[in-house]
């Protein structure tokens, strides 16, 4: 690239351009340098593209490029009926499957006017939970190899696996489990699954402590983030972050205890902050989440209510099996509802929980058919990505990276 | 040292073998992906190479940042439109010999989304040697295309695309 001679060359970036001039003299001497930084790229938690003003070392201004992963699983749920589209939620935010099959499942839900019996409402905050633990688990991994403690990955993974083990236990595939389904869940849970879970909740507190003597006062990994990354929370407010992002900046703003679904006024938990502002609040506060988790997961099976995991409506759920050999009725319903689904009256809902990440909200239009009119999600990670030219701004690039890390973006949740 | 001696040490401490197989062996035993996520199926990637199933029995845990280190590209999720070229280009940037392998639904034919946005298919941009079904596959599944790639790796000989 010659010189660009005062002109801005921003705009060519995107034709294999990777370094340009902008011209633009900066505070040391120098002029600014526009870098490319992504989309593949190892720190950028998957396909994140950033395009970075730098002076010398230092951020001056960066603008993320999304897009990347844009699977169009909005348009996708309009051409499903109503049962389906609940296996394309699992996909958009695809570290908190069974929390994105809520916040559609309560939409419908509500459309429909139907409540579902206390051991579902149990069981989904179970789900909720271990898909908390896990989201974390994956942040906690992949944050510590950026900031050079690769161990964190394997103990998080470890402790990841009994959690994928769990779901396959209950709802039969490791991840993208579907289970949360409007209606209820998709099966009761095994007596197994709550030994195994049993056992999780015991073990759980040591693993994180674990994690703690490994982090916490490490003295490299706070030099990392302490002081790095700052979002005072009048600009967390202003720019729309939620989740952990709003709450390591001191506001105690959590969906479970503002606005309360799925029975979460019941359990007895605190809603984790921070007043540090910066990335190592943002960790403590998800730490402080993780042990959170744990007593909520412990209070849910404790008092895990008995009865039925699904609504008693033939319209909306398939009959049971041993119905089926009697019941021509049942029959009916069965060819009804797998032929053409169900319908759900007209009228459009906004429902949000609190996923890994924050806010995730769904917003469900119905015309009355069979299928969704539309399906929007509210992606707490594409709202994230706000306040990041605000935190990286005058920090080194490799601050940038642990910034990137801490506003824990799932970019299949950015792109959707 | 005598004919015989040496001749008895010989037969005790040398192998005859070709060169392509020698190669093949070595190739086969040391392949190094490309760090190279995209979707759920880069986290189940990221279990492959960590503690309960570990690759690196496999000779695979060296997980390359930069594609010029790597010979093998794992398409580890969906391929949209806008990210084909790149995929294409990192494709390109990579050493011969390599070899891809498309991990999951969405890589190997769209998936469930058969929409607008997303390549049907990673095939129709690069060649792929293993496709894995699944959505996302279990690691043992990644493990298992390994090792199937790996034997015909040890198959191919000194130059594996004439």
């Amino acid at each position: 690239m010659a010189d660009g001679a005062g002109e801005s060359v921003s705009s060519e970036i995107g034709q294999g351009i990777t370094i340009a001039k902008t011209g633009e003299p900066g505070a040391f001497g120098g002029e600014l340098l526009t870098i490319n930084f992504g989309p593949h790229h190892p720190s950028t938690h998957g396909v994140l593209r950033l395009i970075v003003d730098l002076d010398g070392e230092q951020v001056r201004r960066l603008k993320p490029v999304i897009g990347y992963l844009h699977t169009g699983i909005e348009k996708q749920a309009e051409a499903l009926r109503w049962q389906q589209v609940v296996v394309v939620t699992d996909r958009h935010d695809y570290l908190s499957p069974p929390i994105n099959n809520l916040a559609y499942a309560l939409a419908v839900e509500r459309l429909l006017g139907v409540d579902v019996p206390p051991r579902a409402e149990a069981l989904r905050v179970i789900m909720s939970e271990l898909t908390r633990l896990s989201s974390h688990l994956v942040w906690l991994g992949t944050s510590g190899i950026e900031l050079g403690a690769s161990t964190m990955l394997m103990y998080c993974f470890r402790e990841r696996d009994t959690i994928l083990d769990m779901n396959e236990e209950i709802s039969g595939f490791r991840m993208h489990t579907s289970y949360i389904r409007p209606g209820g869940v998709m099966a009761d849970a095994t007596p197994r699954f709550l030994e195994m879970l049993d056992r999780f909740i015991a073990k759980m507190p040591s693993n994180i402590d674990e994690y703690e003597d490994l982090l916490t006062m490490n003295p490299i990994f706070r030099s990392r983030t302490i002081g790095i990354g700052r979002l005072p929370a009048e600009d967390a407010k202003v720019l729309g972050a939620t989740g952990p992002m709003l709450r390591g900046s001191g506001v105690a703003w959590d969906l479970r205890r503002s606005m309360p679904y799925s029975g979460y006024e019941n359990y007895d938990f605190e809603v984790a902050t921070s007043d540090l502002c910066d990335c190592y609040g943002r960790y403590l506060v998800r730490i402080k989440e993780m042990r959170e988790a744990v007593k909520i997961l412990r209070q849910a099976l404790d008092r895990l209510p008995d009865g039925p995991v699904n609504i008693d409506d033939r319209k909306v759920l398939p009959p049971p099996r041993e119905e089926l050999e009697t019941s021509m009725e049942a029959v009916i319903h069965h060819f009804k509802l797998f032929t053409e689904g169900y319908t759900v009256p007209p009228g459009d809902v906004y429902v949000a929980v609190e996923s890994g990440r924050g806010e995730n909200g769904c917003y469900v239009v119905s015309d009355g058919t069979h299928k969704p009119r539309r399906v929007k999600f509210r992606a707490a990670s594409f709202v994230n990505l706000q306040p990041l030219e605000r935190m990286a701004m005058n920090h080194m690039v490799a601050d940038m990276v642990a910034i990137i890390g801490t506003a824990d973006a799932v970019l299949g949740d950015v792109d959707r | 040292m005598g004919v015989e001696a040496l001749a008895e040490s010989l037969g005790q401490n040398v192998l005859t073998t070709t060169l392509a197989k020698l190669i093949g062996w070595g190739r086969g035993n040391s392949v190094w992906p490309l760090q190279f996520g995209l979707a759920c199926c880069a986290i189940e990637m990221i279990h492959t190479a960590t503690a309960s199933v570990d690759i690196a029995r496999f000779g695979s845990e060296a997980m390359r940042a930069s594609p010029r280190q790597a010979d093998m590209m794992i398409v580890s999720g969906r391929v949209s439109q806008k990210m084909a070229p790149i995929l294409r280009t990192i494709y390109d940037q990579m050493p011969e010999p390599k070899w891809v392998i498309s991990m999951g639904a969405c890589a190997s034919t769209g998936g469930v989304f058969n929409n607008y946005a997303l390549l049907q298919g990673v095939d129709k941009i690069v060649p792929v040697d293993v496709y894995i079904p699944g959505c996302p596959p279990r690691p043992e599944d990644l493990l298992n295309a390994l090792m199937i790639l790996q034997e015909r790796i040890k198959a191919q000989g000194i130059t594996p695309r004439q």
